[in-house]
């Protein structure tokens, strides 16, 4: 690793009136760590976010506020979150270990970089850290990359299961940039598809950091649920996840929210097979007709075609589990 | 004690030596790299198994390293390096954390208990005794973080069944695959209803 200088300021406030060109945060610093030590980043110097005083999980006017320096222990682990919006616990208690979630926090869990082996190993080329070199995923080891979003420049996905459920419930994330206060953005636009500018992976601005995350209730959220599908059992990233939400009344479905997980260049919202299901019985065949679906679209690069038919599968399971 | 004053030579070498999944190619680029910036090590007073340990630290030192070549406290392993196999395990603050993501100076004011901090002097930690009893180990690589993980466990509340506890450990690899016999101490921990603790 690198030699870096670290900076410990107080408060947003001082964190961003510290900030200068070739800094990065560092929040629990599970996934920077790794980074830096395999030289795939080398930031000069690093801001602690410790003492930002973002470590709240809240309810205001009914909403769920995730401080981004919440942990996903934490936030796995809240009554409310529980009750309320089980995906997002489920999301993270199916996320990582359990030492690694006492470290990582809701802010870096958005944040993480692709686990692309290409991009993590410094001897490839690769158009996401060096913009230009090229994509060996295309045409190598692709079993494990997206179905959705991708482009001839990078089929990377995003590898984190949180978003994928907070994707589905719709969240908006509050960001403070130096300079120029807060805005508040919705998830959906917050990720940036590769395109040919694969480097470009968020709408965040130069030093601006993630405050806050905002999830609003309802009864999709209220009966929601995450299902993962790995390798093993545990302590593994998703080769296809599904967050779903689905509200039912007098055996009608009034709402239904589908995101999936490893497969997109971002989480991926299905809106076709969510239309596809409201104003519907919640019976069997129509979850049949609308998982069927799911895969439309996709498109394989290879070793990874076996994701396709696992995309349609996953969401009926998670279908018939979120119904029974 | 390596040194309490490694060479940047010195550090980039042990680190090349340890990353098990680096390529020769990546190696190579490693050492091309010129440094960014230089921070000077700097003195830090690190709580250990309630013991203030002065310590060397450049900023990008981990917890692992500055525990493993600085003191004498070697029970915490390096396995991967990468958050992957939980051989580093120790607690922070009364909760289980990875010493290898941890940047050592970030733990000034903190409390740091190691695998040698659970024994009451000669008198072992129940969880290191049950795995004695269990054979909880092979070739004993893993049991200090395995051992670390358990009694964060217990304390967690994770051990109705089994299954449960599996998945709680699931971030502790083994390599020898002790893992029924690792279940089986914390079994004996917890008693059969699975909660005590
Ligand atoms: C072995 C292993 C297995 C894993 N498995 C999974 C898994 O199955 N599912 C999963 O979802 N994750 C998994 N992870 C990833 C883990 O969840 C992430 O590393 C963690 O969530 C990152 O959070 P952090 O706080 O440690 O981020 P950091 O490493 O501190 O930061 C990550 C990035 O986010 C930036 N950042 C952090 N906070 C902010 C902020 N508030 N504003 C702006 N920028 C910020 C940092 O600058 C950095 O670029 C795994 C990790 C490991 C080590
Ligand atoms: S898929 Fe994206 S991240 Fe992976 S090698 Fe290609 S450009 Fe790099
Ligand atoms: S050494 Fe493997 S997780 Fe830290
Ligand atoms: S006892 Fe050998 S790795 Fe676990």
């Amino acid at each position: 690793m690198q030699s870096f200088e670290l900076i410990r300021p107080r408060g947003i406030d001082g964190i961003l009136s510290d900030w200068h060109p070739g800094d990065a945060f560092i929040a629990g610093g599970t996934d920077l760590l790794q980074l830096m030590k395999n030289d795939v980043v080398a930031p000069e110097r690093l801001t602690d976010l410790d003492n930002s005083d973002l470590h709240a999980i809240s309810l205001v006017d009914g909403s769920l506020h995730l401080g981004a320096l919440a942990t996903m222990a934490e936030v796995a682990a809240h009554v409310d979150v529980k009750r309320e919006w089980p995906v997002i616990s489920q999301a993270l208690l199916l996320s990582a270990s359990p030492q690694v979630r006492n470290m990582g926090t809701v802010g870096g869990n958005l944040l993480q970089r692709t686990r692309c082996g290409y991009f993590r190993d410094v001897g490839f080329d690769c158009n996401k850290r060096r913009p230009g070199s090229g994509c060996p995923a295309l045409r190598g080891d692709n079993r494990e990359l997206a179905i959705f979003g991708g482009s001839s420049h990078c089929i990377a996905t995003h590898p984190s299961d949180l978003p994928v459920a907070l994707m589905a419930l719709d969240a908006q994330l509050d960001l403070a940039a130096p300079g120029s206060g807060t805005r508040r953005l919705p998830l959906a636009q917050f990720y940036r598809l590769p395109g040919d500018t694969p480097h470009i992976e968020t709408a965040l601005r130069p030093g601006e950091m993630i405050t806050n995350v905002v999830v609003p209730p309802g009864p999709h959220a209220r009966n929601s649920l995450y299902v993962k599908v790995r390798d093993r059992t545990s302590f593994a990233f998703a080769l296809v996840s599904a967050a779903v939400g689905l509200a039912v009344s007098d055996g009608v479905i009034r709402d239904a929210r589908i995101a999936l997980g490893g497969v997109g260049a971002m989480p991926w919202r299905l809106p076709h097979v969510e239309a596809a299901l409201r104003g519907q019985r919640a019976d069997t065949s129509v979850f049949e007709t609308a998982a069927a679906r799911a895969g439309d679209g996709a498109i394989s690069a290879g070793l990874n075609k076996f994701k396709i038919e696992l995309t349609r599968r996953t969401v009926l399971r998670a279908l018939r589990t979120v119904a029974a | 004690m390596e040194t309490s004053n490694p060479t940047r030579r010195a550090v980039l070498g042990t680190a090349a030596a340890l990353t098990a999944f680096s390529t020769a190619a990546s190696r190579a680029a490693r050492s091309e790299q010129p440094p960014a910036s230089v921070s000077p090590p700097s003195q830090a007073l690190i709580r250990v198994n309630g013991k203030q340990l002065t310590l060397e630290l450049e900023p990008r030192t981990t917890l692992l390293d500055a525990l493993r070549e600085q003191t004498d406290l070697h029970g915490t392993k390096k396995g991967c390096d990468q958050g992957a196999c939980g051989a580093c395990t120790v607690h922070i603050d009364g909760k289980r954390v990875l010493s290898c993501l941890t940047l050592a100076v970030r733990c000034v004011g903190k409390e740091i208990t190691t695998i040698e901090g659970l024994a009451d002097g000669d008198t072992l930690h129940p969880m290191q005794a049950a795995f004695l009893a269990h054979d909880g180990m092979q070739c004993g690589y893993c049991t200090p973080g395995q051992i670390m993980s358990a009694v964060a466990l217990v304390k967690e509340g994770h051990t109705q069944s089994d299954a449960e506890i599996a998945e709680w450990m699931s971030g502790n690899i083994c390599r020898c695959g002790a893992y029924p016999n690792i279940v089986a101490a914390i079994r004996e921990v917890v008693g059969p209803d699975g909660k005590r603790g």
